[in-house]
């Protein structure tokens, strides 16, 4: 249904442009997925209740009653348990090391496709292209090895 | 708590929302179709930049109009970000975020509302990514 719908890519960025300037209008926040949730994820690490770290799990519960209501409306906005046979290639050690490489890039990079490809592009600012060119580029050649070189086919 | 931070956390929830709906309904939560658009010489179906694009074409303009104010209303000022500069950091954590994206299919905001699907595949890669920015943080402090 949503297999090859530009319509939708366009709908779908829309809203996220639309909740980046919500964020932005009403709390001054820029809407980086990774700079949120690590802010957070850093932030229980400190003890005690904090503003930053209120907003913070609010955003993030947000995103997941999202996702629940995806999973309600149409399982197919979000893969379901039967996640293997959609995505075979990628084993679970493989996601252990992709996502270490997701958590520590994002936040030595400060961003990630949101904070800098999103938010940082729309300011025009020449730091956050640099850091979408480069990681589109990594992600594209990662991708690029792992299906034609080693020849995993996903 | 303040009607300020009340009409915060509203916005905070709302903007979380919408988010994940921008995602799903973009097809960013499915790691097969993101693979499918970064594997350019595959068989690429570009449709997912369309999402970025139409990001920007929102955010751009509302940016231009938020610039010339003080303050948003719920806060006392903007936390706008401050740095400008290209440094090695910048790239070396763009390069590490990219080859993640590219193995696994997912960003940080897509797995993070794959939760709700609640597959082990999406658990796993999450738990990963915060020991990910935990490790940064104990390097960095070092």
């Amino acid at each position: 249904m949503i297999e090859s719908m530009p319509l939708a890519s366009v709908i779908g960025g829309a809203l996220i442009g639309l909740s980046a300037v919500l964020l932005l209008a009403f709390n001054g926040r820029i809407a980086g997925i990774a700079g949120i949730f690590g802010g957070l994820v850093e932030g229980v690490a400190e003890r005690g209740p904090s503003d930053e770290k209120r907003w913070r799990t609010t955003f993030v519960v947000g995103l997941l009653l999202g996702g629940v209501l995806l999973r309600i409306v149409d399982p197919r906005f979000l893969p379901g348990p039967a996640f293997e046979s959609m995505n075979p290639v990628v084993s679970m050690l493989m996601l252990v090391v992709a996502g270490l490489l997701v958590g520590f890039g994002t936040r030595l990079g400060s961003g990630c496709t949101s904070g800098h490809g999103i938010c940082g592009l729309s300011r025009l600012s020449t730091r956050s292209l640099a850091a979408t060119m480069t990681f589109m580029a990594a992600a594209i050649a990662t991708t690029f090895v792992i299906r034609h070189v080693i020849g995993v086919e996903g | 708590m303040s009607k300020q931070q009340i009409g915060r956390e509203v916005v905070a929830l709302a903007a979380g929302l919408l988010f994940a709906l921008g995602l799903g309904i973009s097809g960013m939560t499915d790691p097969k179709r993101v693979l499918a658009f970064l594997d350019i010489s595959g068989d690429w179906n570009p449709n997912l930049a369309l999402v970025m694009a139409a990001g920007i074409a929102v955010v751009f303009p509302a940016h231009r109009l938020l610039l010339g104010r003080k303050a948003p209303l719920f806060e006392g000022k903007f936390h706008w970000p401050t740095r400008s500069d290209i440094d090695r950091p910048l790239l070396i954590g763009a390069v590490m975020f990219g080859v993640g994206w590219g193995i696994g299919g997912f960003c940080p905001g897509p797995a993070l509302v794959g939760i709700a699907g609640g597959q082990p595949g999406v658990l796993v890669f999450v738990a990963a990514m915060a020991v990910g920015m935990l490790a940064h943080r104990k390097l960095m402090a070092t």
